[in-house]
């Protein structure tokens, strides 16, 4: 009999800023942040699947993915059981505002240690920052190997996982006891699709503010916890801005400078024309 | 002390460019600071390796050797950088935004408390006022953010070393005209590493040679989202071909499927100078741009005549490129000898 294996899943609701789109820009140029969905960061639901694909290959496996963010991040738990996760917590408190990767993986290590899983499994980078920093720095703080860039788990016991990850210019094999963090790349398997009775299971789940919120009682649904400071402990000035060695000194919003360009139709003279000059001036040919 | 240190990676015995190009930079940070330029170099048998880290100005090599070092490994490679850090405390360290950087510097800076920036498009030295104090000096690390569609200037006031990672490609490589008389710091592995740093084993590698060097090209045809399937991207082909030039390709084209990853131009791709750009279907979002706008000339084709692309172009037609491709096709075998 193999012991019960432990899986956090780390999952960030990010703005999704793939499809800025023309109505997500203001008059000036600038992004208006409000207008983008907010979206389960894409390399976690990878990461997810992977977690889901442990679960299938092991007896008893326990899937709690883990947030951190504002009080409507619930959402990404929500969506999270709906795929196959046991529980979810959201972690929340004012205190962590503001916190660069640095801080953000001091929150989340505090949480996890609360949880004391084998496995801690995120999608490698967020694309609202595309830092990739988060997941080893977790690692780092829980002391733990890291397993960055995953594409697929290929063998695992209660001990031991054995793991395919992609590099620039190949894949590599590796093994490695656990505990093991591990970050999980876009070209490993999408997620499995929600599954109908797990939605309709927990369509209702709650964190407490938001029962509260919606006047809701909290029936038979799963409620959502909620943690804090009180709950994760630790350093106070390790959480937030405070904790953050990174400040932002200045932010540009991008507003395209025009520079002289010759504005050519797609007429055979316009096209010949360039050509033409592009030759002699040996650009080309 | 408080030097400039660049983590150099290697691979297959050789330097990767990308660190050579952050010695390069790291010179000109501290001819700034007048301070000094140093390499980190770990592997095995790659002590050769350091007249080239002395002719990119690197004054001190601090060099790592084992068997068990050949290959990266995260746990006796943090365990060597970060001790190095602790004993020489760098001012500045910088690391390429490789699989390998991007996965080591995270884990120093968190062993450091030191904060990190990923993917610099850009390095300078600056001051910085707050309400309590000011600073002179700072490496101000200069990032895309947010999807491209805001450029931070980030700060370390307070931690050492302020650390940063660039993508290769995005800093020019130059060599000095006579190397720095540098000389080697051997780093005694053993005293720094235990066997739980090498819990994590390799069981297997495969390298793929590297076959599309589209930064090495000197005229790109890149297709985007606008080329509207993978079979159309053959006019993408058409076009490189009868120019002798390489494909590229957006972010949304590789997406989509249109094309592999390696042709990827831009923030999250690679970055490339090419002496001519053509630039089709391509909306031109600022995350595309930072791959491409060091282009000596660049063609944009696009039916949307407020494309963002055509802003940056030295020619920018406003057209279809179904139709404006096969008559560039024409007209260039027409018109060249």
């Amino acid at each position: 009999m193999t012991k019960k294996v432990r899986i956090v899943v780390l999952a960030k609701q990010v703005p999704d800023t793939r499809n800025v789109g023309k109505d997500a820009m203001k008059e000036d140029g600038t992004v208006n942040r409000s207008a983008l969905p907010a979206i389960f960061n894409p390399e976690d639901m990878n990461a997810l699947e992977q977690a889901l694909r442990i679960k299938d290959l092991l007896d008893d496996v326990e899937i709690t993915l883990l947030t951190m963010g504002p009080g409507r991040a619930a959402d990404i738990i929500r969506e999270g059981l709906y795929r196959g996760a046991d529980g979810g917590i959201l972690l929340t408190d004012r205190k962590f505002a503001g916190a660069d990767t640095l801080a953000t993986s001091y929150a989340l290590s505090q949480a996890i240690k609360k949880i004391s899983p084998d496995i801690i499994i995120a999608g490698r980078q967020a694309i609202d920052g595309d830092t990739a920093q988060v997941g080893p720095q977790v690692a780092e703080k829980m002391g733990w190997p890291q397993i960055t860039y995953a594409e697929e788990v290929l063998e695992v016991n209660d001990s031991k996982i054995t793991i395919r990850r992609r590099l620039e210019r190949g894949v590599e094999t590796v093994t490695s006891p656990l505990p093991v963090l591990i970050t999980v790349t876009a070209t490993a398997a999408p997620c499995r699709p929600r599954h109908a009775k797990r939605l309709l299971k927990n369509k209702n789940a709650r964190t407490m503010s938001e029962l509260q919120a919606e006047s809701l009682e909290q029936g038979n649904a799963y409620l959502i916890p909620e943690w804090g400071f009180n709950e994760i402990g630790g350093d106070e000035k390790s959480y937030g801005m405070s904790g953050s060695p990174t400040k932002v000194k200045k932010i540009e919003n991008i507003i395209l400078q025009a520079k002289e360009s010759k504005i050519l139709s797609s007429s055979d003279a316009d096209i010949d024309m360039l050509v033409k000059e592009l030759i002699a001036s040996h650009t080309i040919g | 002390m408080n030097n400039i240190i660049v983590y150099c990676e290697t691979d297959n015995g050789a330097l990767c460019d990308v660190s050579l190009e952050l010695l390069t930079k790291a010179r000109e940070l501290a001819g700034t600071l007048s301070c000094n330029v140093e390499a980190l170099l770990i592997g095995h048998n790659v002590k050769g390796l350091a007249d080239v880290l002395y002719s990119y100005g690197a004054s001190v090599v601090h060099l790592a050797e084992d068997p068990r070092l050949e290959f990266y490994r995260t746990l006796p490679y943090a365990a060597i950088t970060i001790s190095l850090f602790k004993e020489q405390k760098p001012q500045i360290a910088l690391f390429g935004a490789t699989s390998v950087g991007r996965d080591l510097a995270p884990r120093v800076s968190s062993a450091l408390h030191s904060g990190l920036t990923a993917d610099c498009t850009s390095l300078e030295i600056g001051d910085h006022q707050d309400k309590e104090k000011q600073y002179s000096n700072l490496l101000y690390q200069i990032r895309p953010a947010f999807g491209g569609n805001i450029i931070a200037t980030i700060i370390n006031p307070e931690c050492r070393p302020q650390m940063a990672t660039v993508r290769e490609g995005v800093m020019k490589k130059e060599p000095l005209l006579s190397p720095v008389n540098g000389s080697i710091h051997q780093i005694d592995v053993n005293s720094v590493l235990s066997e739980g740093d090498f819990v994590v084993e390799i069981i297997e590698r495969e390298i793929e040679e590297r076959k599309i060097d589209i930064k090495g090209a000197q005229i790109i045809v890149a297709g985007g989202f606008g080329v509207g399937s993978k079979e159309n991207f053959q006019l993408i082909y058409d076009l490189a071909k009868v120019l002798g030039a390489e494909v590229g390709a957006s972010r949304a084209a590789v997406d989509a499927g249109f094309v592999e990853h390696a042709r990827q131009i831009g923030q999250t791709g690679v970055t490339v100078r090419p002496k001519l750009f053509i630039s089709c279907g391509i909306s031109g979002q600022i995350q595309h741009t930072a791959g491409m706008d060091g282009s000596s000339m660049i063609i944009s084709i696009n039916n949307d005549p407020e494309a963002p692309i055509h802003k940056i172009a030295d020619y920018a037609i406003v057209g279809d490129l179904n139709e404006v491709i096969p008559k560039i096709i024409k007209s260039y075998k027409q018109n060249s000898k």
